[in-house]
Order: structure tokens, then C-alpha cells, then sequence
């Protein structure tokens, strides 16, 4: 071959030993680092192209993947907001102190006072026995029930709240010990079990979200799989004489996990369109409630981290499923 | 640059394609291979490709023995080779500038690089102005040309061709093997399966013979 056909080999590669014959097949080694990224670019940028070609089997396919993904991402925003609710409602924890029926409304005053200079308790109370009549008969609904009795049966009561670091269950009862052990005071009562509760319904969201979470996540991976190996059987031709005229796997892999990553990233838009939707629609009854249940609460989004955690957990199952297809169906292809 | 050793080819089926053949393609030279069909010539074509491996024997292509080349190293291998099949396998989704484009790509040039290489080939060929058309609007031998193009582009080593002139009457088949005999006046080294021996046998070149997948009879 003639010499002057030979491309300049300046920072050419010396893998290979040198052999007699004209290598005028490989362009330099330079020339190749950046022609394989512009062919990174050029494939993102065709395998786009293809997607949008066809926007309404795209938007079909997008939709499918961002429902299932909107799915467990709204569950796990309920869970946060849930989580929150019972963080707030510990932290109002408090102990009520029935105070023997003999002592006075002073001598109840007086332990009062008694009890503020304990360390451990932040804020107290006092409801004398007419306080916890008026209360019970306003809020408990027994109003009429109340009247038909001929005296108070209501005892009078000390709300002790706690500090803080004595909000926790265990310190708590240990303090309602205490507490209760002082002259005068008949019953000390401490409704843990139904925080408890809340927690324990809370992991157990959490877990199912985990499940449910992992299962649809393995249907995106399918969806995805799936769509791409009919991308896979339409392109078949293209394949066969790309892999004839010398193209690498890596090659011809390309557009292929360049169309999963688009599809994960656009469901990934789409499905925290529809959790935004979601919460909107949610977030005015969930107003409604707080307003009736007075309580400082704010309902909680996804905010940016769950954003971009719910963007990135999209692109990489985009990407693993377009993996998974092509390493399935591309090796089934090959010129014969 | 290429040589048989005792190569059997025998498919899954148990058809037999090439029998105990052994021959050798120095380089620099040009070779016709020619049999009725069903004779082996695809077959041998495929083993040069590695688009099959022989059952028996040895097949070397540039001193590189294909019986030992791992999968990964098979594009680089065709990258050497150029071909021209009979039915072209050009792609209907895009230009001609882009087809012939193809194996440059693939191989990593640069941009600007591309577009001289794919326009000299395509002048070699006689299709400049044809560049930016969809091969679908050409004629049989327009696109058979094509397929040439693409084949020498990237300045192959070797180039194989697979019934180059079988669609083709006889002026354009001429001019095909014409251009396939410039193509070895510079120094690559071709086979062209043909079995239009009266074409052939017009031109000097050495001349494989297959018969029932044994080599019956070396010309010159």
C-alpha cells in the first residue's frame, strides 16, 4: 500500500508490535478518545431524536414507568409526613396526675407549686375538680351524661409536661414513678401505648413502601427491558451491518442505553410531576385536618433531596433495564 | 494475507460446506473464486469474516490465526476487511454520505477526516453528486457501488466481494470488476466470488475453483 494513504500516527498506540504492511486502518489515538465522545454526544443526541419521533408511544411508555415510580414516591412522602406527626405528638407528651379526691383545691395549688421546682418538668397545670368538669362536659361530648349525676366525680388533675430529654418513653414512666409515689397524688397516667403505636404502624408503612418500592422498581426494569428489545429487533439490520463493518459491542450497545437513560430520566420528570400534583390535591384536606386538630403541623414534599434522589433512582433504572435488554438480545444478533 | 490449512466447514446440520481445503492469497494479489451455488464460496467468504469459524483446520488473515481470536478481537478484524455483499446491505434510514460514513465512525476518525475519505470514495466510484440522496432512490447497480464504497473507504487491506456484479448487466458488471482490478493495482489485496466466469475469465487473475466444498481447480 502506498505510503502516502497513511495517516499521521503521531501518539499512535504500541500495544500491537509492529507488523510489515500498511495500518491505515486506525486513525490516531487522540483522534479516537475524541471521536468516541462526540459519538457519546451524537448518540444521546439520535437516540432523543428517535423518542421524540414518535411522542405518543414515548409519552405512553414515559407515563407507565412515572405512575409506578410516583406510586411508592407519594407512600414515602405520607410516611415522612406521618413520621413528623409523631415526632410532634411525642414531644407533647404529657403525664396527668389524678389528685386524691380529700386534698383541697389549695393543698392542690401548693403541690403544684411544689412540683415546678422539679428539674425534669418543663410546664404544669393545674385542673381543679370544677375545671375538669367544664373541660370534660366542652370537649368529651358527656355533657348531658355529666348532668344526670348529682355531684362531681371528676378528680382534679396536674398536667405535667415534661423537659424534653424526659419526653422519652422509658424516662417518662420513670418520672410517672416518681411522681407518683408523692402524698396526695392517687394515679399517675402516661398514654405511651398509643404513640407506640403510631410508631410501629410507621415502620410498618415504611417496610411495605420498601416492598412495594422494590417491586415496582422491578416492573420499570421490565417495562424498560421490554421496550428497548423491540428497539433492539426494529434496528436489527442497522445492527448487523454495524457489526460487519467492524463495530464494537460497545458500539452498538450505545444509542440503546443512551434511550434507557432518556426514558428513566423523562419518567423521573414526569412521576415528580405527578407526586407534586398528588400532593397539592392532598394538601388541602390534609389542612383541613390540621385546622381541626389545631396543631402546628405542616404537611411536608418531596423537598429537593427527595427531588433529586427520586430523579437519580429513575435514570439508573432507565439505564439498568436498556443493560439488561442489551445484554439479553444484542449477542443474539450477529451476521451469518 | 490469507490462507487455508486444511479447513473443514461442516454446520450444525451436518452440510458439509468446505472440505479439507488449503490454498493461500499472498498479499498484494487479486483472486477469483467461482463455483456453481451451494459450492462454498459464501461459506469461505464467512470464515475470512468470522462470521463463521471452520469445524477443522486453520484460516489465518494477516498472519492472525481466527481460530484462536477471542470474540473481542473480531471487529478489529473486520475493520481490515472490506466487503461487498451481494445484496449491498446498505441502510435505507439514512444518506448515502452517511452509509459510506459508517465504518469511519466506527473506527473513530474526526469529523473532517470523514468527510474527505467518504468523498474520495465516492468519486472513486463515480456517485459524488449522489451523496446526500437515500440509497432507496438509486438503481441496482448504483447502490451495488455504494456498497463498494463503504467497503473501500476505509482503506482496507483486504476486500472480499460476494457476487459484487450479480444483480448487475453485463457493462455495469464490467465496470465493477474494473474498479475492484484498480483497487488491486494499488496494493490491496481482493476476492471477489463470482460466477461469471466469462467475465472472469477476460481478466488475468488467479482463479479458486470450488466444487462440492473442495477446491477443484487453481488457474492462472
Amino acid at each position: 500500500m502506498s505510503a502516502t494513504r497513511r495517516p499521521a500516527r503521531q501518539g499512535a498506540s504500541s500495544q500491537q508490535p509492529p507488523r510489515q504492511g500498511a495500518r491505515s486502518q486506525q486513525p490516531p489515538r487522540q483522534a479516537r478518545r475524541r471521536s468516541y465522545l462526540r459519538h457519546h454526544l451524537q448518540m444521546a443526541r439520535v437516540s432523543l431524536r428517535r423518542l421524540l419521533i414518535t411522542p405518543l408511544a414515548t409519552l405512553m411508555t414515559l407515563a407507565v414507568i412515572a405512575i409506578a415510580l410516583s406510586l411508592p414516591a407519594v407512600l414515602y412522602v405520607g410516611l415522612q409526613n406521618v413520621d413528623q406527626l409523631s415526632e410532634h405528638w411525642q414531644g407533647s407528651t404529657q403525664i396527668s396526675l389524678f389528685l386524691a379526691d380529700q386534698l383541697s383545691e389549695e393543698e392542690g395549688r401548693d403541690l403544684a407549686v411544689q412540683l415546678q421546682a422539679n428539674s425534669q418538668i418543663a410546664q404544669l397545670n393545674y385542673l381543679s375538680k370544677q375545671q375538669s368538669l367544664a373541660d370534660f362536659q366542652q370537649y368529651g361530648g358527656f355533657g348531658r351524661a355529666l348532668d344526670q349525676l348529682n355531684y362531681n366525680p371528676l378528680p382534679a388533675v396536674i398536667l405535667v409536661m415534661p423537659t424534653p430529654e424526659y419526653a422519652q418513653s422509658e424516662s417518662l414512666l420513670a418520672l410517672s414513678q416518681q411522681l407518683l409515689s408523692i402524698d396526695g397524688v392517687d394515679d399517675a397516667l402516661v398514654d405511651l401505648a398509643w404513640v407506640q403505636r403510631l410508631q410501629a404502624m410507621a415502620e410498618f408503612g415504611q417496610r411495605s413502601v420498601l416492598v412495594l418500592g422494590s417491586l415496582l422498581a422491578l416492573g420499570v426494569l421490565l417495562v424498560v427491558g421490554n421496550t428497548i428489545r423491540l428497539e433492539i429487533q426494529h434496528r436489527r439490520e442497522e445492527i448487523l451491518v454495524v457489526k460487519l463493518v467492524g463495530g464494537t459491542d460497545g458500539f452498538v450497545r450505545r444509542p440503546f442505553l443512551y434511550t434507557g437513560f432518556w426514558y428513566g430520566l423523562g419518567a423521573g420528570l414526569l412521576a415528580w410531576v405527578l407526586v407534586q400534583l398528588s400532593l397539592w390535591y392532598l394538601g388541602s384536606v390534609v389542612d383541613r385536618l390540621i385546622e381541626l386538630y389545631q396543631s402546628g403541623f405542616q404537611l411536608q414534599g418531596l423537598g429537593v433531596g427527595g427531588s433529586a434522589v427520586l430523579l437519580l433512582l429513575a435514570m439508573l433504572l432507565g439505564s439498568s433495564g436498556a443493560w439488561l435488554a442489551v445484554l439479553r438480545h444484542l449477542k443474539a444478533i450477529e451476521p451469518h | 494475507m490469507i490462507r487455508f490449512d486444511n479447513v473443514s466447514m461442516r454446520y450444525p446440520s451436518g452440510y458439509e460446506a468446505l472440505s479439507r481445503l488449503s490454498f493461500e492469497l499472498p498479499r498484494g494479489e487479486m483472486a477469483f473464486l467461482t463455483g456453481h451455488s451451494g459450492a462454498g464460496k459464501s461459506t469461505l467468504l464467512k470464515l475470512i469474516m468470522l462470521m463463521e469459524r471452520s469445524s477443522q483446520g486453520q484460516v489465518f488473515v494477516d498472519e492472525q490465526n481466527l481460530n484462536r481470536m477471542p470474540a473481542a478481537q473480531i471487529p478489529f478484524l473486520r475493520r481490515k476487511i472490506g466487503v461487498v455483499f451481494q445484496n449491498h446491505q446498505l441502510l435505507f434510514d439514512r444518506t448515502v454520505f452517511d452509509n459510506v460514513a459508517l465504518p469511519l465512525q466506527i473506527s473513530g476518525y474526526e469529523h473532517d477526516n470523514i468527510g474527505r475519505r467518504v468523498r474520495a470514495a465516492l468519486d472513486k466510484v463515480g456517485l459524488l453528486k449522489k451523496e446526500k440522496l437515500n440509497p432507496i432512490v438509486l438503481s441496482t447497480g448504483e447502490q451495488q457501488r455504494i456498497g463498494l464504497a463503504r467497503a473501500i473507504v476505509n482503506k482496507p487491506q483486504l476486500l472480499l466481494a460476494d457476487e459484487p456484479t450479480g444483480n448487475l448487466d453485463p457493462e455495469l458488471s464490467a465496470e465493477v470488476m474494473g474498479l475492484f482490478h484498480q483497487f488491486n493495482q494499488v496494493g490491496v489485496t481482493v476476492l471477489v466470488a463470482s460466477h461469471d466466469l466469462e467475465l472472469i475469465s477476460g481478466m488475468r487473475h488467479r482463479c479458486l475453483t470450488l466444487d462440492q466444498g473442495r477446491l477443484s481447480n487453481v488457474r492462472y
